[in-house]
């Protein structure tokens, strides 16, 4: 079944983007879930798509070429990052207006410039459900690096990352640069999302983020083992979706999230079938 | 004589306009085991939120450890025990180890990672607290009284001389409660931690603390608990701005 992906150019980008994605996505998905922000995600990936929609506009009215969709969705997503955290701050009260406020931001620019971009074609659509032959060796050797940045700064700050998250006025007062910290994180998460959109598009990449995470929830024991569980879920989804998308014609989006779906309710199912797995609350 | 863990001088602090501490002047001496009373909204969360350097007082001087607060740095030598940490997201997943490793997180310092001997500070807090047997439970999955244990962990595996917790029983159970003060009585009296505990339960207060601190925007009592409770009805009244009854714990 794998002959395919090994012996063509693309689809072997593909597949190694594809184990790349599998890693970084739940990895930082873990500190999105527990600390509340699954819809961030969803916010970046439609500033993403602006920018995406940005750089075409410039490939086709200004044949821009240096400027790829791809770059500038990335450029996109990690202003749009630094935009949320910025907002956060001036609704403290409030931090979760921050989301549809860059959401739709985001849907109103790619709009615009789709429009002058003259519209709806293919590469377009692939951006939104994701692809199985939309990934260059340019990009694929980026996102290499992404990953490793991602990873290698994820490891560095693990304590600090997992303090916050945990507990922010604790953490706080013990000394930690929370603000810094968070915007490290976000604008990691903005790198990611722009990394995985090739795949997975922009429409369900914060998916891929969130529900291995949710399912890992149910069944780990601590932090550090919920991250193992929902980075090799996250593989599982991408391999399997990645596969099964390609041999069925169906973009690669579709067909990451409804594996991701069916591992979220197997785990499910396991945690009702032993409801006793975790719970602990005896006397004291 | 020694110099005191926290000493503020002439504090006042006011939040938009409105005045909620004035003239406050208090000592912590080292060793003590202070409650702090008063009313709601009366400046014990504010005065807590000082000496933690959270906010910065308008008028007056804080010293902690005989330093200015601002120019305090060793804040993992002040231990906090948050009203909110009974409140924490029960879901998240992490073991009793993890919650109290974080409280090293900030001592260890950026880009270094937790050494054996860390591992081993963590586990003896973990005893400490008679938690060992959960080490590597969810926190989530335990009772009330057992996560604010956890939490005091955290705060001894830095080796606090002051720790402060801010009404730390809420939400535990009456049994569990006592259980909880005779570990604070222990951490008091053997390992001479200084304490400053936010309380509406002046009753148990007279049980355990040194000093009994009451305050109403301007300290109204500073003294030992036993003088407290001999105070009259009417004294109270005058505190509090509304009659009081004092619940005695007979145990």
């Amino acid at each position: 079944m794998l002959a395919d992906f090994l012996q063509y150019d693309f689809l072997r980008h593909t597949f190694l983007t594809g184990i790349l994605i599998g890693i970084i996505a739940p990895l930082l998905g873990t500190f999105i879930v527990v600390r509340r922000l699954s819809l961030i995600a969803d916010a970046l990936s439609h500033v993403t798509l602006a920018g995406i929609a940005f750089g075409m506009m410039m490939e086709k009215k200004f044949a821009v070429t240096f400027l790829t969709p791809f770059y500038s969705g990335m450029a996109f997503s990690v202003l749009g990052s630094i935009l949320i955290e910025k907002l956060r701050g001036v609704y403290k009260a409030y931090q979760e207006l921050a989301i549809p406020i860059i959401m739709s931001g985001g849907v109103g620019l790619s709009v615009i410039f789709i429009s002058v971009a003259d519209g709806f074609n293919t590469d377009l659509f692939n951006y939104l459900f994701g692809s199985v032959s939309a990934v260059s060796q340019n990009d694929f050797l980026l996102i290499l690096v992404i990953s490793i940045i991602i990873v290698g700064v994820v490891a560095l700050f693990y304590k600090e990352l997992f303090t916050l998250s945990f507990d922010e006025e604790h953490a706080t007062v013990s000394g930690l640069h929370a603000k810094r910290i968070h915007l490290l994180f976000i604008v990691l998460t903005a790198l990611v999302i722009a990394a995985s959109i090739r795949i997975v598009g922009v429409l369900l990449v914060s998916a891929l983020m969130t529900l291995p995470v949710a399912a890992s929830m149910r069944l780990a024991k601590g932090f550090k083992q919920m991250m193992f569980l929902s980075v090799i879920f996250g593989e599982l989804a991408v391999m399997i979706g990645l596969i099964s998308g390609y041999y069925l014609s169906i973009p690669p989006g579709g067909t990451i999230v409804m594996v991701s779906i069916v591992i979220l309710l197997l785990s499910i199912g396991i945690k009702k079938l032993r409801p006793n797995l975790s719970k602990v609350r005896e006397s004291e | 004589m020694t110099i005191p863990v926290v000493s503020m001088e002439n504090i006042s602090f006011a939040y938009e306009e409105k005045t909620i501490l004035e003239n406050v002047n208090l000592e912590i001496p080292r060793g003590a085991f202070m409650g702090l009373v008063g009313p709601n909204g009366g400046g014990k969360t504010t005065l807590i939120k000082l000496i933690l350097g959270l906010q910065q007082p308008n008028q007056g001087s804080i010293r902690i450890l005989n330093q200015p607060v601002r120019q305090f740095r060793n804040w993992n030598k002040l231990g906090f025990v948050s009203q909110k940490a009974n409140a924490f997201n029960r879901g998240f997943p992490a073991t009793v180890f993890e919650v109290v490793s974080m409280g090293l997180t900030a001592k260890v310092g950026y880009l270094k990672f937790l050494t054996k001997k860390h591992k081993e500070k963590i586990m003896q807090a973990i005893d400490q607290v008679g938690m060992l047997e959960y080490a590597r439970e969810n926190v989530g999955n335990l009772s009330g009284g057992q996560q604010q244990r956890v939490f005091i962990a955290r705060s001894l595996v830095n080796e606090p001389e002051l720790l402060i917790l801010d009404e730390p029983t809420v939400g535990v159970d009456q049994e569990n409660v006592k259980r909880f003060y005779d570990l604070l009585h222990q951490l008091n009296e053997e390992r001479g931690i200084t304490l400053l505990l936010v309380t509406h339960d002046t009753g148990i207060m007279t049980e355990h603390a040194t000093d009994l601190v009451c305050l109403n925007k301007t300290l109204h009592f500073h003294g030992e608990p036993e003088v407290y409770t001999s105070l009259s009805g009417e004294d109270l009244s005058r505190i509090y701005g509304h009659p009081v009854n004092i619940v005695t714990h007979n145990h």
